[in-house]
């Protein structure tokens, strides 16, 4: 009886080493990349994009209101001259774009002049940009900085949303695993 | 003995909730001080009253754990600015927080609608409070056998 009683003392030790694996866990996880509780599964997946009526980048009096995906699936990457991660990105969409992946650009709350001289001097990895001064279609798609990066499906379906820089790793372990034709 | 120990037990619950709702207050209030320097015209004082009780309610995507009144993230300045046109142009509150929730994620409202995904929120604190209640109980009725013993 006595030693049963004793034995009862150890509860809150096995609590703590229970509670402790599952924190150690979820931290190996975050250090790794594996889950970033910052990052928010975006409210579009699964649909396709709002409608919207803008210009392109290139050309102020071009209206635009929806983007041909060609049947294929597409990246959309929403950057601007004023966000240093997407200079940090850019290297690697070119990569990207030399390997054939088509990609679409979202150029949000940005100057023309300025994101033109941008893309003259880096290397032009989108088929079309899309001119978004006051964010509006930024708003209507849930972005909520830069860059992040959708990735469209060859019915124009939102199949993901990734906030933050893509490079080789998320490519392989984000975007890759969606099992789309590329 | 028992009833002591269960009123111990009460007043403790009772001030811990009187605390949490004092500090809601606080932040409300905290909230709609903040950000009067955006001037912000209404029409009616019934209008400004849900424009602040919505950047209160609503959460910034950005700085996660601040409503859109308190954070200073462009994309809450770019939320406060479309809830207002949406406010002027006669969306429900009901409908601002779907047009916010469609857009942004259920994320977005610090009070969640009771769905499959949320209702593990009003679960998990009713079933602590209820084995709570057990455990207490249970050691109660404990020490009043004790009690009985030593009075034998």
């Amino acid at each position: 009886m006595l030693r049963l009683a004793r034995l009862k003392l150890f509860i809150p030790l096995l609590v703590f080493g229970l509670l402790s694996l599952v924190f150690f866990q979820l931290e190996k996880r975050m250090v790794s990349g594996d889950y970033d509780p910052s990052m928010l599964p975006s409210a579009l997946v699964g649909k396709p994009l709002p409608a919207f009526s803008l210009t392109t980048l290139d050309d102020a009096e071009q209206l635009i209101s929806s983007i041909d995906f060609n049947n294929k699936p597409s990246l959309l990457n929403v950057w601007a001259t004023w966000c240093v991660s997407c200079r940090v990105e850019h290297a690697y969409l070119n990569d990207l774009a030399k390997k054939g992946i088509q990609i679409f650009g979202l150029n949000y709350k940005d100057d023309r002049e300025k994101a033109n001289l941008w893309l003259a001097r880096l290397g032009n990895p989108y088929q079309l940009n899309v001119f978004d001064v006051d964010g509006k279609l930024g708003l209507n798609m849930g972005v909520y900085g830069a860059p992040e990066t959708y990735v469209i499906d060859a019915n124009g379906i939102i199949r993901y949303r990734h906030v933050g820089i893509v490079d080789e790793r998320v490519w392989q372990t984000k975007i890759l695993p969606l099992g789309l034709n590329w | 003995m028992m009833s002591r120990s269960l009123l111990f037990f009460l007043c403790c619950l009772m001030s811990f909730s009187a605390c949490s709702q004092a500090a809601n207050e606080a932040g409300l209030a905290s909230a709609s001080q903040l950000k009067t320097n955006e001037l912000k015209q209404f029409a009616s004082a019934d209008m400004r009253q849900r424009y602040y009780a919505l950047i209160a309610e609503l959460r910034c995507p950005k700085c996660q754990n601040q409503n859109l009144a308190d954070s200073d993230a462009p994309i809450a300045k770019d939320l406060r600015d479309e809830l207002y046109l949406l406010i002027n142009d006669d969306y429900s509150d009901a409908e601002i927080l779907a047009f916010m929730a469609s857009r942004y994620g259920e994320f977005v409202l610090y009070a969640p609608p009771v769905n499959k995904v949320t209702a593990v929120l009003w679960v998990i604190p009713a079933a602590l409070g209820l084995l709570g209640l057990v455990i207490v109980g249970y050691v109660v009725m404990r020490s009043q056998q004790d009690d009985e013993v030593i009075n034998d």
